[in-house]
């Protein structure tokens, strides 16, 4: 542990997107875009570079939080800048500084105005969000929490679609509700615990029934907004259809886990008792997500919203994994937020390709899209492949094992989750019949040209990624195993007071 | 009571801006160069700052027998009120100059008001509390109605001076309440004898009622609010500037010197009145700014919620609660600032940039003032990093602390509403395109510079507030006994 000397490998992680982001910012209008591109290109992949270490020097053999690291902030309010990763949180660190990547190369040429901002303004969220996975302060994971709505506000209000007003304020308001409900919490579990903001001293803390439930239901205000779980989920379909690319992208691959995150390092572990007895009311809520919401994304006119719903429903998922409380669960939950973190940040980017050529999401405004671009079509196969579960690909190994692992703490919710394999399938692979097979639907998709050498750069990562994971999930199931271990056993033992 | 000149040191700052007032109104006169009686304000300014730093011991110091104190609270909250001062007089000077307002009056009143706000920040007696209340008010009232031939503003102005005046009234009747009953209008001896009990405890809290009421008109806090839009909307922007900044410095002097230093032992009569008109001003504030279309106005009525918060820390009755009031109140201050300083400074070039309009798609054409008032706003609605959010959280860990969770709960359910008319000002700075006909901004670069510096004050405090934090603990703990 480093008490203030040099800095870590974490705040790198954290300032250096950040720090780029403020550097791009001070370069200017759109006369540098073209330098402000390349700034930030070189500012998301500095950004991964430092963050790869996390993953080649981590030790899998403890539960125990790593690269930490603890500095005085505000001693004042005994706040303090407290950052440690462990099993859970080091993956999604990586998911989401290579999507930045993706990202920053997905809005290359198509964002036109301001370019300048808008890539400052994912680096800079790219920098927070890390910091949100990274802290072990109370505060100081409320402040990294917080402020990500900030750029995540502008990126949709600036750069998004028609009613993209309507959505930007209806998603920070909504997300923030659920934070400062969770902040009052924050608070009382300052005082109850004696004076501290550290999470890991409020793990071990007892806490009675009462107050438990009360934390834990604010918790759920904070979390299942941002998850989104059913019926709280209403802001992102809004979001994510008036979002630009890169902005649904970032929403739907990152900003989700955010919330299925907090369960597992706040919710959870803190409130294990109100966990164990609010969890059918999780459950059911879960599996409205995935069989109601997957209903819902069955009957979408506009691919955006079908892949909201997607999201919707297969993080429905995660929260049942969660909430089983055993390990095969709980990683198949955590393996499904990675997996859908490549799953949805592929579809989005193949939306986002058609609609940069046509300027229309909606299904019924193409047809044939094969026909002009059969290397796009392919990439987008393997995607959809993958949206809908198809062995092989990610998106089949964290469903199977939630499901498997429900089917041992009750077979009808297992039944009720696996009807997602028929669903999924269903909305995914019809929309794509729809959109690319066929003969070619209109004048607009004949003059589709197929996807350039940046695009297809995109792709190819995605689908390496889909793809290494659904066939050789082992290095990452070993990197959270004995977190997971260790979480399980703490939430196995009551925090009653006696 | 033996009177000496060492009596006079610790009042040495209001003195000094006295005479220099005095001088200035006489330089004015024979002077045909305004741009004289400016620097030399700000040189007053800047000279009061000094003799606050070098005089200041630590130990709270007496003068006119027990009458006039001079403690850390008030040392730190006279330097933040001679810098708003500064960043008043350097923000207004273009607005003014455009407007043939630029005249030795406004140097005059400004200096006087801020004379009766150091004495409100300093008085340990209910008439100097009183003569520096009124010293402030009639400045402030003959500010507002500055621009005479203005209809709107002669109308803020009789407003203000007509609720102003009443509002007085019921303090005196108040003070004269407690007087009869404990034989005193000293402050610190007041508590002493309250703390002993007195014969009629219906008559503290009669007396109190008017006091809180007195305090409630001038904090702006509802139900006594009503003055506050209008005046705000009224007057000029550069003086709104300056009502919206240093007087709420004062203001809060005021409540903690009457209500903590003075009746401190009757905190539980005290409390609830607060926390009915926190809520109140919460509500009212929150919700009816979201109806503004003109920034004075929604900012006069966010003005409202945010006195309301700061109240919520005062009324938790703690030490602590004492403290980051004084930090809210400060944070306040410097976003205030800010925020009407950049009201003024786009008010140029023939435009009064007064409805929320006027700032569409500021980002396209100017995208660092638009970063400025934007990082304002979040900063306002309290969403970290920005200074603004460890105001807010201060707050709430104080009434968690002791033990008004609901009122926690409420402040934050407010919070969320008030969130809502700050981001719609973000929406308007930045996802609005800008209107065909707006005039073009011209550099100022002295207010240019200062307004940066302000803004970036909110969020480099946001990223280090343990200084600012650790001095209003500080300044507090050494102030109260």
């Amino acid at each position: 542990m480093t008490e203030g000397l040099g800095i870590g490998l974490l705040s790198l992680v954290i300032w250096v997107p950040i720090l780029v982001g403020v550097l791009i910012l001070i370069t200017g209008g759109d006369e540098n875009a073209e330098g402000q591109r390349t700034l930030a290109l070189l500012g998301s992949v500095l950004g991964f570079a430092v963050a790869i270490p996390l993953w080649t020097g981590f030790d899998t053999g403890t539960a125990a939080m790593q690269f930490e690291e603890l500095a005085r902030w505000v001693p004042m309010f005994k706040i303090n800048y407290h950052l440690g990763v462990d099993g859970i949180s080091m993956p999604l660190i990586l998911l989401n500084s290579f999507t930045t990547i993706l990202v920053v190369l997905a809005g290359w040429e198509v964002i036109k105005e301001r370019a300048g901002q808008y890539m400052a303004a994912f680096l800079i969220q790219s920098g927070l969000i890390n910091g949100v996975f990274a802290s072990l302060d109370g505060i100081l994971f409320y402040v990294f929490f917080e402020a990500m709505l900030i750029p995540l506000y502008l990126i949709i209000g600036m750069w998004g679609g028609p009613n993209r007003v309507y959505a930007a304020i209806k998603f920070f308001l909504y997300t923030l509700l659920g934070s400062l409900l969770m902040l009052v919490s924050l608070l009382y579990l300052f005082f109850q615990s004696g004076g501290s903001f550290d999470i890991l001293t409020w793990h071990k803390m007892p806490l009675a029934m009462t107050a438990q439930i009360l934390l834990f239901i604010a918790f759920f205000f904070g979390f299942a907004v941002k998850v989104p779980m059913w019926p709280v989920h209403t802001w992102l379909p809004d979001a994510h259809v008036e979002a630009p690319t890169g902005g649904s992208v970032v929403l739907a691959a990152i900003t989700l886990k955010v919330g299925a995150y907090g369960f597992l390092r706040f919710a959870m572990p803190i409130t294990p008792d109100a966990s164990h007895y609010l969890a059918g009311f999780m459950v059911t809520l879960s599996l409205i997500a995935v069989v109601y919401i997957g209903l819902v994304a069955l009957v979408q006119s506009d691919m955006k919203k079908l892949i909201a719903y997607s999201s919707i429903a297969h993080m429905g998922f995660v929260t049942l994994g969660f909430f089983i409380f055993n390990q095969l669960g709980m990683e198949g939950g955590l393996i499904q937020m990675i997996s859908h973190g490549f799953i949805s940040a592929a579809m989005f980017l193949c939306v986002g390709i058609m609609y940069d050529r046509v300027h229309s999401r909606q299904i019924a405004d193409y047809g044939g899209v094969a026909n002009r671009m059969p290397m796009f079509a392919a990439f987008f196969m393997l995607f959809a492949m993958a949206n809908a579960g198809l062995p092989g690909t990610s998106g089949f190994v964290g469903e199977f094992m939630v499901i498997l692992a429900t089917v041992k703490v009750n077979f009808w919710w297992a039944f009720l989750a696996a009807t997602t394999l028929i669903f999924g399938a269903a909305y995914t692979l019809w929309m794509y019949k729809r959109v690319v097979f066929g003969a070619v639907g209109n004048a607009h998709v004949d003059e589709m040209r197929d996807i350039n050498g940046r695009e297809f750069l995109v792709l190819t990562l995605l689908a390496v990624c889909v793809l290494g994971m659904g066939l050789y999930p082992l290095p990452l199931t070993e990197v959270m195993h004995a977190s997971v271990d260790n979480l399980l056993v703490h939430l196995s033992h009551s925090k009653l007071v006696p | 009571m033996n009177f000496t000149f060492s009596d006079l040191i610790p009042a040495l700052p209001e003195i000094f801006v006295l005479i220099m007032a005095c001088a200035i109104l006489l330089i004015d006169v024979i002077s045909k160069q305004r741009m004289w009686s400016y620097t030399l304000t700000l040189l007053t300014l800047a000279g009061a700052a000094a003799i606050t730093l070098f005089s200041a011991t630590g130990a709270p110091q007496y003068a006119f027998g027990g009458q006039f104190v001079d403690d850390m609270m008030a040392d730190v909250l006279k330097m933040m009120t001679y810098l708003s001062g500064i960043a008043v007089l350097v923000y207004s000077r273009v607005y003014l100059l455009e407007r043939g307002l630029f005249k030795g009056e406004y140097f005059v009143l400004l200096l006087f008001a801020i004379l009766g706000m150091m004495v409100m920040i300093s008085a340990n007696h209910f008439l100097v509390l009183y003569v520096g209340l009124e010293l402030l008010s009639l400045s402030l009232y003959a500010l507002v109605a500055m621009r005479r031939d203005n209809a709107q503003a002669t109308e803020a102005a009789m407003k203000y001076f007509i609720l102003g005046a009443l509002a007085s009234g019921l303090l005196l009747y108040g003070m004269s309440i407690l007087y009869g009953l404990t034989g005193t209008l000293e402050l610190n001896k007041m508590a002493a004898t309250v703390y002993m009990g007195v014969q009629n405890p219906m008559l503290l809290s009669f007396g109190l009622v008017f006091l809180v009421a007195g305090l409630g008109f001038k904090l702006g806090v509802a139900p006594f609010h009503m003055w506050v839009p209008d005046v705000y909307q009224g007057a000029p922007s550069a003086v709104t500037l300056f009502i919206g900044s240093a007087p709420k410095l004062a203001a809060f002097a005021f409540t903690m010197r009457i209500l903590v230093d003075g009746l401190q032992p009757a905190v539980a009569e005290w409390q609830g009145m607060l926390a009915v008109m926190a809520v109140l001003s919460l509500a009212i504030g929150n919700l009816a700014a979201i109806m503004q279309t003109n920034i004075k106005r929604m900012l006069a009525y966010s003005t409202i919620s945010h006195m309301g918060f700061l109240l919520l820390g005062i009324l938790s009755g703690t030490f602590a609660g004492y403290a980051v009031s004084m930090f809210y109140a400060i944070v306040y201050v410097l976003m205030s600032l800010g925020t009407f300083g950049l009201v003024v400074y786009l008010s140029q070039n023939g435009l009064e940039a007064e409805n929320l309009d006027d700032f569409k798609g500021l980002n396209s054409r100017q995208p660092w003032l638009a970063a400025l008032m934007g990082m304002l706003m979040f900063s306002m609605a309290g969403i970290p990093p920005f200074v603004g959010f460890y105001a807010k959280l201060s707050v709430l860990q104080a009434l968690v602390g002791a033990g008004w969770l609901w009122l926690a709960l409420v402040a934050v359910l407010f919070s969320l509403i008030g969130a809502y008319y700050y981001l719609r000002v973000v929406k308007i700075l930045y996802f609005d395109a800008p209107a065909v006909d707006a005039p073009t901004i011209t550099g100022q670069a002295d207010s240019h510079a200062l307004l940066s510096l302000n803004g970036l004050a909110v969020l480099l405090l946001g990223l280090a507030p343990q200084g600012l934090i650790a001095l209003c603990v500080y300044a507090m703990q050494m102030s109260i006994q």
